[in-house]
């Protein structure tokens, strides 16, 4: 992905920053810049969400997609946030045989991927169970 | 609006076609479908072309020209329609409402992909562009990681089983073996389904479509002037067509796809039907999850019973409503924007009763449901036999 891509959107990818409809108080994540709802009555502002959530379904990679071949087998999920949002994540630090619907998780601050070997390295948010 | 009829249909061997370019593909196809109409080339009025990506596959845009150049067909209108898996669908609908507002007479509807060109990574990596590339690939997920998201879901809600969704491969593959233009010529079993290599559990090997090279075209013309030649005329009785949130997460349900339902209910209001009346249906198994919960959001069976009425044999030739009598995407392959078209030309192969081994018997009412990425499109068309 060309640095400025991932650069654009760091402070959501960082710091689970989505947006809010200050007319309907919807939250969403990953950020919608019109409220579906409200439509042109609605007024997007930024919004940072709670780091924890719910896993709501998961998948565990063996064929990975390119740059993601050191991680297999890993646990991909839709996490559902306390907020209400839900996003596609990982989920790490777990044996994959241990993931269960309904585990709660938390968000930590990972390196996501790279742009070549010696190339940019992106950062941003996967999962990992609550104890 | 006047009523809309298919005339002709031609497909080509689905499968890895080294030995043909992409321009000799949709040729092929093309010619059979102007041969099965029984009409001439200069006829034809326009054409749209279902592709997902012969940008990613073969380097090449502008295909829409590039075909109605090379069928010699240039200067009429030729358009490329793009809605990932379902361009086919979507392709067929354009020229469905073209024809039937009076803006053209005769009009091709083609779908082609050139996949096996480039590496298979690179050919997964092509496809998963179909899904949001900021917050679900990035994030690790491929084509079967979504759907395995979605059968692990349909797993805990209803039960279904991962011997269910073996079925569905199995039948596909067997129905392909009686399909000449088949990837497939192979039996299978749920046993060698189950033990195949994992890709993203619960999904294995042989729950997912192959990577497949194949065009194909139907010709779409009034229902008037279909009436009057020799053979039986393929209404098209019914068409419709939604769209949903491009990423699965953003979603109420992962255990059906909304645009499904909803390009389902428009296509049975328009054609006057219901889900009891089709007798045979083309469904989008890419993944053999998408024909169990397909068969639920088409309303063949309750919300979380198609693994069940898989089990039970229902969805087979000879069971109650026969599904992917061609083999579907799994057994047939799946060329991703030929797969909406190839689907058609299988109705109305079955709606004019020359489909052999794999005829149902009777088939007067037929189905077919094309989806784009994980349903952030869906299109739906019904054919009624015209006589
Ligand atoms: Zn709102």
């Amino acid at each position: 992905m060309a640095a400025p891509r991932f650069w654009r959107e760091i402070p959501n990818r960082y710091n689970l920053i989505g947006t809010r409809c200050g007319n309907c108080n919807k939250v969403f994540f990953p950020p919608r810049y019109i409220c579906p709802q409200c439509r042109r009555m609605g007024k997007l502002e930024p919004y940072k969400l709670s780091r924890r959530g719910k896993i709501v379904t998961y998948g565990v990679v063996h064929v990975a997609p390119e740059g993601f071949e050191d991680l297999v087998p890993y646990v991909l999920a839709i996490v559902e946030l306390e907020d209400g949002p839900r996003l596609t994540t990982q989920v790490v630090d777990c044996d994959p045989n241990e993931i269960k619907i309904g585990d709660e998780v938390e968000m930590v601050f990972r390196r996501i991927g790279a742009d070549r070997e010696d190339g940019v390295i992106y950062y941003g948010f996967k999962f990992r169970k609550v104890e | 609006m006047r009523d809309v009829a298919i005339i002709g249909v031609g497909i080509t061997k689905f499968g890895e076609l080294w030995d043909l370019s992409f321009r000799q593909m949709i040729i092929e196809a093309g010619a059979r479908a102007l041969e099965d109409a029984d009409i001439d080339g200069k006829q034809i009025d326009a054409m749209y072309i279902g592709n997902m990506s012969a940008g990613q596959f073969i380097c090449q845009e502008h295909i829409a020209s590039l075909i109605a150049d090379h069928a010699g067909l240039a200067p009429i209108p030729s358009t490329r329609v793009e809605g990932a898996c379902a361009s086919g669908g979507l392709a067929l609908r354009q020229a469905v409402i073209s024809v039937a507002s009076g803006v053209h007479d005769y009009v091709v509807a083609a779908g082609i992909e050139k996949m096996t060109d480039v590496m298979t990574e690179q050919a997964t990596g092509a496809l998963a562009t179909a899904a949001d590339q900021e917050w679900e690939v990035n994030a690790g997920a491929t084509f079967p990681g979504l759907y395995a998201l979605m059968a692990r879901r349909h797993m805990y809600e209803f039960g279904t089983t991962e011997e269910q969704m073996a079925m569905v491969a199995v039948k596909n593959h067997n129905n392909a073996c009686m399909n000449p233009c088949a990837q497939y010529h192979t039996r299978i079993t749920v046993e060698s389904v189950l033990k195949s290599p994992p890709v993203v559990l619960p999904l294995k090997l042989l729950d997912c479509s192959p990577i497949t090279d194949g065009a194909a075209c139907v010709i779409v013309a009034p229902a008037e002037k279909a009436r009057k030649m020799d053979r039986v005329p393929v209404i098209v009785a019914g068409t419709g067509q939604a769209s949903d949130t491009i990423s699965l997460h953003s979603r109420q349900s992962l255990t059906g796809l909304m645009a499904t339902t909803r390009a389902a209910d428009m296509a049975y209001k328009m054609a006057r039907v219901g889900p009891e009346d089709i007798d045979v249906a083309e469904v989008h198994d890419c993944f053999t999850i998408a024909e169990i919960m397909a068969i639920e959001d088409l309303g063949f069976c309750k919300k979380g019973e198609g693994g069940k009425l898989t089990e039970e044999g229902q969805t087979e030739i000879g069971g109650k409503i026969p599904v992917n009598t061609s083999g579907g995407l799994k057994g047939k392959g799946h060329p991703v924007g030929a797969t909406g078209i190839a689907q058609v030309v299988e109705i109305v192969h079955q709606l004019r009763g020359d489909a052999g081994k794999r005829q149902v018997k009777g088939a007067e009412i037929g189905l077919t449901h094309n989806v784009g990425g994980t349903g952030g499109t869906a299109v739906v068309h019904i054919f009624k036999r015209g006589d």
